[in-house]
């Protein structure tokens, strides 16, 4: 594995960047490639795709928070019903804005409760933080089932989505593929409307959180590779030897707070806006500790491992549906093993080889420096 | 505040004297009668004394004697029950303790405390970042404040392990590092954050006789850079050798304040070491 990836570092830039691009358009093509084995059964697999992007999301957004950061947050999913909820009111239950207005707002909301509940608790620490972010979670969603204003058990529908390219036909349609008995074939009766957001096919919604997904993935590696990134790092391994070394440890811890109910907010938000429904069951603390298993799994610290994890449990349990009545046996039993056997997750951080790529990332500062200097002069 | 417009040169001389040589002798940093209480319990009682600009300053004493505990209050770790220390000029007592390293002093520990999973180089880093100002914005969008810091950190973090002797471990994780690298590598972050004061908490602990020359040699290259230096060590022949002044604390009272020379020669130090009959030493 390390091998791989230290070669992969070694590639001319041009080729790296091909192969990224590659991997992003298997990604987008892949609910349209039907493949055998991959694809649910029985469940509509554009459907499964886009759940297994919003935990990709979330899983990204709390790596910020435990992973880089090191404070345990069990509430993370009261950030995902507050961008949900903020999504919802404004687009369906008290106003009519169109959801692309909406999403803004509900992800300032996110960060801003973000804000409040981290300025008084993150002096606490490690287990404290943990019981404290846990309760959050839990009266997010109790306040949501018990205010009126807020829809109350019944939840809130008709939330908005987002506007379709080209009317209800699309402005094209995209073939998928027919897996026969050794052939493969276009099948042009079963297509896909480029740009349509219909209550059928959910492949578009699938698109729409895989960019998502890769833009945070980008801005998850910018801040990352900054004195921010290594700020939260420090904080995470030395609190007071970090204060001592000038970080303002507080101030960072909750700017990893903000970020990470940005993030949170954002998919509740686009989860929302997905099912059309949301109700206070759609957020309960089974889903803080999932999307916790997503990034512990996955490797805490490392934005591909957790990505990884967020796959792993999003869509194994869809796609073993027949097993259903062993669903919760079967992870438990696995999370066992894993804890024996990996304890830092599938795909730790090679932080060696980060170092590798700090220098090159350094290289590459260095020669635009010089571009710049040059064009000065 | 250090220039950070100026451009690092592309090839940094460590041995160059910096920027902030020497402005002509003046106190860095006073303490005057500081007191510190941990309930019952007088750590620090009534200690005044002060570091002059480029000086080496020595502080010795017994096991329990409170040295430590006066680095901790220097550096805002603990808050004084009463006293003061100014800084520059400028009380700090009760400043947070980033903005007081923020502001030149900077520090070791007595036992090894470094970010272990992160490489040497982003050790230093950390410790360059004190005088960064790189926020979230900044470095999302790689504005110019944030490739200029990068450049300006990195090439600074790297003539740093240079002068340490630890350059070619850049990569290596903190925690794979020896013990001796790791308190190289220690001094190395502390002097990243750009201080005017640097205090090294035993330095030589757990050193063999050899390296603790090479450390003698090392603190003085420190100082010859322009820094100022405070020292806490147990080893006597490192601290009468590499010291320009010597303070000794007991039972957190000041007993001798002066040269080497003085002090060794001092019937109350000699006492507080080597432990006399009471009569005696009163």
């Amino acid at each position: 594995m390390n091998k791989i990836k230290q070669r992969f570092i070694s590639l001319p830039r041009p080729v790296k960047v091909l192969l990224w691009v590659l991997l992003a358009l298997f990604a987008y093509a892949l609910p349209l490639l039907e493949l055998p084995i991959i694809t649910t059964p029985g469940v509509d697999f554009g459907g499964v795709l886009f759940v297994v992007t919003m935990y990709a999301l979330v899983a990204i957004g709390l790596n910020i928070v435990v992973g880089y950061a090191g404070l345990l947050d069990l509430g993370y999913v009261g950030f995902y019903a507050i961008g949900a909820y903020t999504a919802a009111i404004l687009t369906s239950f008290h106003a009519h804005w169109p959801l692309l207005l909406s999403i803004p707002v509900a992800v300032v909301a996110t960060t801003i409760s973000g804000v409040l509940l981290g300025a008084p608790t993150l002096r606490v620490r490690g287990d404290y933080l943990a019981i404290v972010t846990l309760g959050f979670g839990e009266i997010i969603r109790l306040v949501a089932v018990n205010v009126e204003w807020l829809g109350e058990r019944k939840g809130i529908s008709n939330i908005a989505r987002p506007p379709s390219i080209g009317g209800d036909d699309g402005l094209f349609q995209i073939p998928h593929l027919y897996w026969g008995d050794g052939t493969v074939l276009l099948d042009t009766e079963d297509t896909t409307a480029f740009l349509k957001f219909g209550v059928l096919d959910q492949i578009p919604y699938y698109w729409l959180g895989l960019t998502v997904v890769i833009a945070m993935l980008f801005a998850d590696k910018l801040i990352k590779n900054s004195r921010v990134g290594r700020a939260w790092e420090a904080t995470r391994e030395d609190e007071d030897a970090a204060e001592l070394m000038g970080v303002p440890t507080f101030r960072f811890k909750l700017l990893a707070f903000a970020t990470g109910a940005f993030v949170g907010g954002l998919a509740g938000a686009l989860y929302a806006s997905r099912q059309s429904f949301i109700n206070p069951d759609s957020f309960l603390l089974l889903f803080s500790i999932l999307f916790l298993a997503a990034v512990v799994v996955g490797g805490q610290g490392n934005r591909w491992g957790v990505v990884v994890g967020a796959v792993l449990v999003a869509y194994l349990p869809q796609r073993f549906r027949e097993f259903d009545d062993f669903r919760v046996l079967v992870f438990g039993l696995a999370l066992v093993l894993l804890a024996a056997w990996r304890p830092e997750g599938l795909f730790p951080p090679k932080r060696t080889v980060r170092a590798r790529q700090l220098e090159q990332d350094l290289e590459e500062l260095e020669e635009g420096h010089e571009g710049e200097e040059a064009a000065r002069a | 505040m250090p220039d950070l417009t100026k451009q690092t040169p592309a090839t940094p001389d460590p041995e160059a004297p910096r920027s902030t040589a020497p402005s002509g002798g003046g106190p860095v940093l006073e303490v005057q009668n500081l007191t510190l209480k941990f309930g019952g319990l007088t750590a620090l009682d009534d200690v005044s004394f002060h570091i002059d600009q480029g000086e080496i300053l020595g502080l010795i004493g017994p096991n329990g004697a409170g040295k430590t505990t006066c680095f901790n209050a220097v550096t805002g770790v603990y808050r004084p029950t009463s006293g003061d220390i100014r800084f520059q000029g400028g009380s700090i007592v009760g400043m947070k303790r980033y903005k007081i390293t923020q502001q030149g002093i900077a520090r070791t520990f007595q036992n090894i405390r470094l970010f272990p999973t992160m490489t040497a180089l982003e050790n230093v880093l950390v410790g360059a970042d004190a005088q960064h100002k790189t926020g979230m914005f900044t470095a999302l969008f790689r504005l110019p404040r944030h490739r200029r810091e990068e450049r300006e950190g990195h090439d600074r973090a790297m003539e740093l392990l240079r002068f340490m002797g630890i350059h070619r471990k850049a990569d290596e994780l903190a925690a794979n590092l020896s013990y001796g690298d790791q308190r190289r590598l220690e001094i190395a972050r502390a002097m990243a954050t750009e201080p005017k004061l640097i205090c090294l908490d035993e330095p030589a602990a757990g050193f063999n006789p050899a390296e603790k020359v090479e450390l003698m040699n090392l603190i003085r290259k420190v100082r010859d850079q322009g820094y100022t230096v405070l020292l806490i060590e147990h080893d006597m022949k490192l601290v009468m050798g590499v010291t320009d002044r010597i303070v000794v604390l007991e039972f957190g009272r000041k007993i001798a304040e002066g040269k080497p020379a003085e002090i060794r020669d001092n019937p109350a130090v000699i006492a507080a070491y080597l432990g006399v009959d009471e009569e005696d030493a009163s």
